[in-house]
């Protein structure tokens, strides 16, 4: 799923401009699998498999599989519904450099997020 | 003729440990004075739904007001030299200042988050003076999720910030319109000050130890929170409810942490029959 987030992100202009001065990679767990997103201007130039162990970005944030899909459903079950409240829950974490993460926070929260039907906010 | 809402806003001057601060009320209706407590890095703005809502102006005076460096209340002169935080003992000073300001006699107090912690302080403190306290999202035990440092440094945007801290404590049900009327104040909030007020929230106003001594029959307790509420859960206020005995506690479904902000239609199907019960009791 999270391989067409470049669909759902780059025809939000809104969301685009609010990642604008963003010119860097992330790294996105799920489950097993480790995704490299690349972000460029607020626009995502690409995501791909991890390849080597070296491959990184400024920030990873891991959640088991099952509870990004029900990030990603509809109308998401309490502490599933956010970053931020997956956390606090103990559903996800983050680490690595969080300053980016901070300076954008919404926007990463709201990129993540563009993977739900009828996104959340909007 | 301009059509005018019915919220009158003004400012008061009233002590609070020492200083004299210039402070922002607003009111709506006549009948029991129903004073509202906003949520830290907020302000009063949170509480305009209900004051427009005839079917509680119609029977209670509700009065709001920003805290002292909220909204367009000042903050202390000399604020410039003082790191602001607000602990238990400042804010219960400050309101009772504001109701002895406004000579407001047994009100009720209803506050949201951090205000609906202040509330279960005051009624174990102060008993006879209130004819019943609503604690809106408010426990007497949290546990903090992050680092409030990020509130507040130079190279974070601090209204964004704060903005993003908060957004997931919105419920994903709730209407677009006001999760971002909700926001928008709180990235209006002045530097340093939710992370102040955090202070409270997270660490200065835990007593879970002493909430069992609140006695809910000289003054009654009412907790209201909401399903998706990260840090007041359903859980921490039906521990709370637990422990202060004869309290009446309920869970909103569908509902976040700023209820009467995020949600005022569904607010109002839970807030109406507690207004109406304390009316009826008095």
């Amino acid at each position: 799923m999270i391989e067409k987030l470049a669909d759902y992100v780059n025809n939000n202009h809104a969301l685009v401009r609010q990642g604008r001065f963003i010119n860097y990679s992330i790294l996105v767990g799920v489950g097993e699998t480790d995704f490299i997103i690349r972000i460029d201007g607020g626009r995502v130039t690409g995501v791909r498999h991890r390849q080597l162990n070296i491959d990184s970005g400024r920030f990873a944030i891991r959640a088991p599989t099952e509870i990004w899909e029900e990030f990603w459903r509809p109308m998401p079950k309490r502490g599933h519904h956010d970053l931020f409240s997956m956390m606090a829950a103990g559903l996800a974490q983050i680490d690595g450099d969080l300053l980016p993460f901070m300076q954008n926070l919404q926007y990463f929260k709201d990129l993540l997020g563009a993977l739900r039907p009828a996104s959340i906010g909007n | 003729m301009p059509t005018f809402e019915p919220i009158v806003g003004r400012y008061i001057s009233m002590v609070v440990a020492g200083d004299t601060m210039r402070i922002y009320v607003e009111e709506a209706g006549s009948g029991i004075p129903l004073v509202c407590l906003h949520t830290a890095g907020s302000d009063s703005r949170q509480f305009r739904h209900l004051m427009t809502d005839p079917s509680i102006t119609d029977h209670y005076r509700v009065l709001t007001f920003d805290l002292p460096w909220h909204g367009k209340s000042n903050p202390p002169i000399g604020w410039r030299e003082i790191e602001y935080k607000l602990t238990t003992g400042l804010y219960k000073e400050t309101v009772v200042a504001f109701c002895q300001a406004m000579e407001l006699n047994q009100p009720v107090i209803m506050g949201c988050s951090m205000g609906g912690r202040i509330v279960l302080h005051l009624a174990l403190e102060y008993p006879d003076d209130y004819r019943a306290v609503i604690a809106l999202e408010g426990a007497d035990r949290l546990k903090p999720y992050y680092d409030t440092d990020w509130l507040h440094r130079p190279d974070v945007n601090g209204g964004e910030v704060a903005a993003g801290f908060v957004s997931g404590q919105i419920a994903p049900q709730s209407p677009s319109e006001y999760r971002w009327e909700t926001l928008w104040a709180y990235m209006q909030g002045g530097p340093g000050v939710f992370k102040g007020d955090l202070y409270f929230y997270w660490v200065d106003g835990h007593f879970d130890d002493r909430s069992v001594q609140i006695d809910t029959t000289r003054c009654p307790v009412y907790l209201l929170s909401g399903e998706y509420d990260s840090s007041c859960t359903p859980e921490r206020t039906r521990d709370t409810a637990e422990r202060i005995k004869g309290s009446k506690a309920v869970v909103m479904k569908g509902m976040g942490h700023f209820p009467m902000s995020e949600n005022p239609a569904l607010f109002r199907e839970h807030i109406l029959p507690v207004l109406k019960e304390i009316r009826v009791n008095n």
